[in-house]
């Protein structure tokens, strides 16, 4: 059912823009005004969200120390699973965030028969996550040379690796396929995966099934149903220079893929797709393990006081005495 | 209590009900002894805890107080502004699921709130209703739910049934950590006076009497004058602490439950034989008896309520600096949070070992070590006359506590000092030890009685982990560094891993250190005869 409904949910925004894309008063919709609206809503929205968790306090330093904590000179520390200081901490993050550092560890736990647990190592998330998020990078990089003119350099360079293979005219992208293969396979385990299943919400299908129509179409453009790509080109550049005009013979495939592009940049506030931004912000993980060297400080340390010595003394002032035990008021 | 038998445990269904997670419903009645029982009144009363009352989960009525909606609301809404831990969380998980079979309590029930994402959901939900637009829009749809009492009860099921571990946020690829969210689900719950006897009660002794057992200071004064009898009686060695004295160098903090229970008096009796052979200058205190700290499972302001005598004691006695004793979770609040919520320190000096001359840079704003740490530097200078044999009859595993696991990362010093202390040093497999250490299932306050199904089944992973090693080397003690890990451990390889007894280092410490003018030692601390090595040691 929740599934149902998030590939629904795609489709209306894939109709709409099919149906759309064919009517002139519509085609100036989606091709002008609906790009610059998902990018003001992306960018102010993200803004807010990194403001909004910026702006509540990191009232004590927690990270989750996964390896040996720096003590002892003759004891060797980890200086990126438990980092000492700023640096490593620095380390850690970059670690994380390029590598999936924490996805790496993961394990599978089985029961065996007699209660007898054994984990072995499950690399398949890792290898998934990283081969569509990485991939995404390059199709999001490769993008770029619709945008400008002359094409940088970098990005001819980056497109020459993509297409290292040359299968294919006009040649087919490595990550193409590793953006559907990795896609294929989150989504892949949220339907075979009875638990996964059971804990997947609507909001979880919508972006895989949102990235997935976004994939295809572009790849359809690519190689099936081919687009005139001087055409798309003049908007893309018209769009950065603020006067886009609508672009005429491009074809309702085009405005499919932009309309779930521009869906997917107003979608991404607000949704679990934040997590590109509050990984940064994770206090498990961007702090040093330093809490006995460098005093962590509270903004809102409240003014507790225990029960103190005196009073506790006074409770218990003649067992004390009876028993011998130093006082400090006789 | 323990009334399922073990096959009966074993059968656990990961397949997932049919029954949607949204549904909060929880049945008391079917799921007794996996829940524990409510604070009472007094110890609420005695604490100034709102909505003190005796009831009990399996009552229709919770007696909630007045505005109840209001006060979780707004509670949240505060805590959303103080802990960006608790935002951040709330807005990035993408329920990937790695986190499912990494909490102990999933793996031995299958029941699948316990997996640490839907465990967070349970809060999410909340959260997406109350505090976000798209979840009011959407509703349902969005993952929103309404909080209502069968949600409350939800709660209270759920995150007193969460220990606190961080195993799974070592997994999360973004870090977020239960213990977290545990912690301050069960503020919310505070607010309205929903929390567990096992919590309040030591909270409540630990603010009059200075700790959880409630040991009064003569009191504490003659178990320690008993436990040294029985020490000079076994090694011919008389200590005598001092407590209270004004003028040490150090001051001593350790939990109750070490100077109060067997087996953590034999690691007391390991700590005293250490400190009298180095002849060190260092006081225990009857007023901070007690290091553990059982506002870490209540709320943030408890934790430095209750935490607020340590410091304030090394100030009154005019220490230089401090050891803390074996204890996991004190050392997740001495380590992360006492410098933060008690400090600054200003009148203390950095720790510096009058014995190696070894000054721990890593305190130096703290000054506070662990003894673990302390004692293998003395062990590395060669400061200590240590027989091993003296273990042989002892082949010993080591369990990384949680806390100075995973919020720390005390993983050699502990194992440097065991492996001086004894001949037969043997791991557990490498997913079940160090950061990925698995959890005895009674901490954070859940290790009463009431709540053993609970237990044995959230113990069945480290359970698992011993019995290997008791199978291929033989093993018949663990050891650790905590004081609830001593406690809980013992009933728990009683029931999974028979023939092993639970052990501080410390206490293996003690059997191996050979002191001057003692006697022969026929038998290790506990009395058990050294050179008979078949036979378990099990007390």
């Amino acid at each position: 059912m929740r599934i149902v409904l998030a590939l629904v949910a795609v489709g209306v925004l894939a109709g709409i823009a099919w149906a759309g894309g064919q009517s002139p008063a519509m085609q100036a919709f989606l091709a002008i005004v609906a790009p610059y609206v998902a990018i003001a809503v992306f960018v102010v929205g993200i803004g807010a969200r990194v403001i909004g968790w910026a702006r509540s306090a990191v009232p004590f330093r927690i990270p989750t120390t996964c390896g040996q904590e720096r003590s002892l000179s003759f004891i060797r520390f980890s200086p990126l699973d438990n980092p000492s200081s700023s640096l490593g901490a620095v380390g850690r993050m970059a670690l994380e965030v390029l590598t999936f550092r924490s996805l790496f560890r993961n394990t599978r736990a089985e029961l065996k028969p007699g209660g007898r647990l054994v984990y072995s190592s499950d690399k398949w998330l890792w290898a998934g996550a990283l081969l569509f998020h990485y991939s995404f990078l390059a199709v999001f990089l490769r993008h770029y040379r619709f945008f400008v003119e002359p094409v940088p350099k970098v990005i001819a360079v980056l497109q020459g690796l993509d297409g290292f293979f040359q299968v294919g005219v006009p040649v087919f992208f490595l990550t193409s396929f590793g953006l559907i293969a990795g896609l294929g396979y989150l989504l892949a385990r949220r339907l075979v995966d009875a638990r996964m299943r059971y804990l997947s919400l609507p909001a979880d299908y919508f972006p895989l099934f949102l990235l997935l129509g976004i994939a295809l179409t572009g790849i359809g453009m690519r190689h099936l149903w081919k687009v005139d790509i001087v055409r798309v080109k003049e908007l893309a550049i018209g769009l950065v220079n603020f006067h886009p005009a609508v672009p005429q013979g491009v074809g309702p495939l085009f405005y499919v893929h932009l309309f779930l592009v521009s869906a997917l940049l107003a979608y991404f506030p607000f949704s679990k797709l934040v997590h590109m931004a509050g990984v940064f912000l994770s206090p498990t993980r961007n702090l040093a393990n330093n809490n006995r060297a460098v005093r962590h400080l509270n903004p809102w340390n409240p003014p507790i006081v225990g029960h103190t010595y005196a009073e506790w003394e006074e409770e218990f002032h003649d067992k004390m005495k009876a028993a011998g035990l130093p006082l400090d008021r006789e | 209590m323990g009334h399922k038998t073990e096959e009966q445990l074993l059968q656990i269904d990961y397949a997932p009900p049919k029954r949607d997670w949204t549904d909060p419903s929880v049945d008391f009645e079917a799921r007794k002894g996996t829940w524990s029982y409510p604070g009472k009144a007094k110890n609420l009363q005695y604490m100034g805890f709102p909505n003190p009352r005796d009831w009990s989960p399996t009552d229709a009525d919770w007696q909630l107080p007045e505005g109840w909606e209001k006060i979780i609301h707004d509670g949240f809404k505060e805590r959303l502004e103080k802990y960006r831990s608790l935002k951040v969380f709330m807005d990035i998980c993408v329920r990937c699921g790695a986190c499912a079979d990494k909490c102990h309590f999933y793996i031995g029930s299958g029941d699948p709130k316990n997996m640490p994402v839907l465990r967070a959901e349970l809060l999410r939900s909340i959260y997406r209703q109350d505090f976000t637009t798209t979840g009011k829009l959407l509703g349902a749809l969005g993952g929103s739910r309404k909080l209502t009492p069968e949600v409350l009860k939800e709660w209270f099921y759920y995150f007193f049934q969460c220990t606190e571990c961080r195993r799974c946020s070592v997994f999360c690829p973004y870090g977020i950590d239960t213990a977290e969210i545990t912690m301050l689900a069960r503020e919310l719950l505070n607010l309205v006076g929903l929390n567990i006897n096992w919590v309040m009660e030591p909270v409540a002794n630990c603010h009059r009497t200075g700790n959880h057992l409630g040991i009064e200071p003569h009191t504490f004064k003659d178990n320690i004058d008993f436990l040294m009898d029985e020490l000079a009686d076994i090694t011919g060695v008389r200590c005598e602490p001092s407590i209270n004295r004004k003028g040490a160098e150090i001051l001593f903090v350790i939990p109750s439950a070490d100077y109060f229970a067997d087996p953590g008096i034999y690691t007391f009796m390991g700590y005293m034989l250490l400190f009298k052979y180095l002849d060190l200058d260092i006081t225990l205190s009857a007023y901070a008896s007690e290091g553990g700290n059982f506002g870490l499972f209540t709320s943030h302001d408890t934790i430095k309520k209750l935490n607020y005598k340590v410091y304030h004691e090394a100030k009154r006695l005019g220490v230089k600096w401090l050891i803390g004793g074996e204890c996991g979770h004190m050392w997740r609040v001495l380590h992360q949070y006492m410098n933060t919520m008690n400090g600054p320190v200003d009148f203390l000096e950095v720790p510096k070992s009058p014995i190696t001359g070894t000054v721990f840079d890593n305190a130096r704003s703290a000054k506070i070590i662990h003894i673990c740490e302390f004692t293998a530097d003395l062990i590395k200078n060669g400061k200590l006359k240590l027989d091993p044999s003296r273990n042989d009859h002892r082949r010993v595993t080591f369990h990384d506590s949680c806390n100075p696991a995973r919020a720390m990362g005390l993983f050699e010093e502990p194992r440097y000092v065991l492996k001086a202390a004894c001949n037969h040093f043997f791991e557990m497999p490498e997913n079940t030890i160090r950061e990925q250490t698995f959890c005895c299932a009674g901490g954070a306050g859940l290790g009463n009685d009431e709540n053993m199904e609970m237990r044995l089944r959230g113990g069945l992973p480290r359970g698992s982990a011993v019995r290997y090693v008791r199978d291929k080397h033989g093993v018949n003690t663990l050891s650790c560094v905590c004081a609830i890990d001593r406690a809980t451990l013992s009933g728990l390889c009683e029931y999974w891993a028979p023939e092993v007894g639970v052990s501080g280092v410390h206490e293996l410490l003690g059997n191996a250190l050979v002191m001057p003018g003692e006697n022969e030692r026929p038998t290790d601390l506990r009395g058990t005869p050294i050179a008979a090595r078949e036979g378990a040691d099990h007390a």
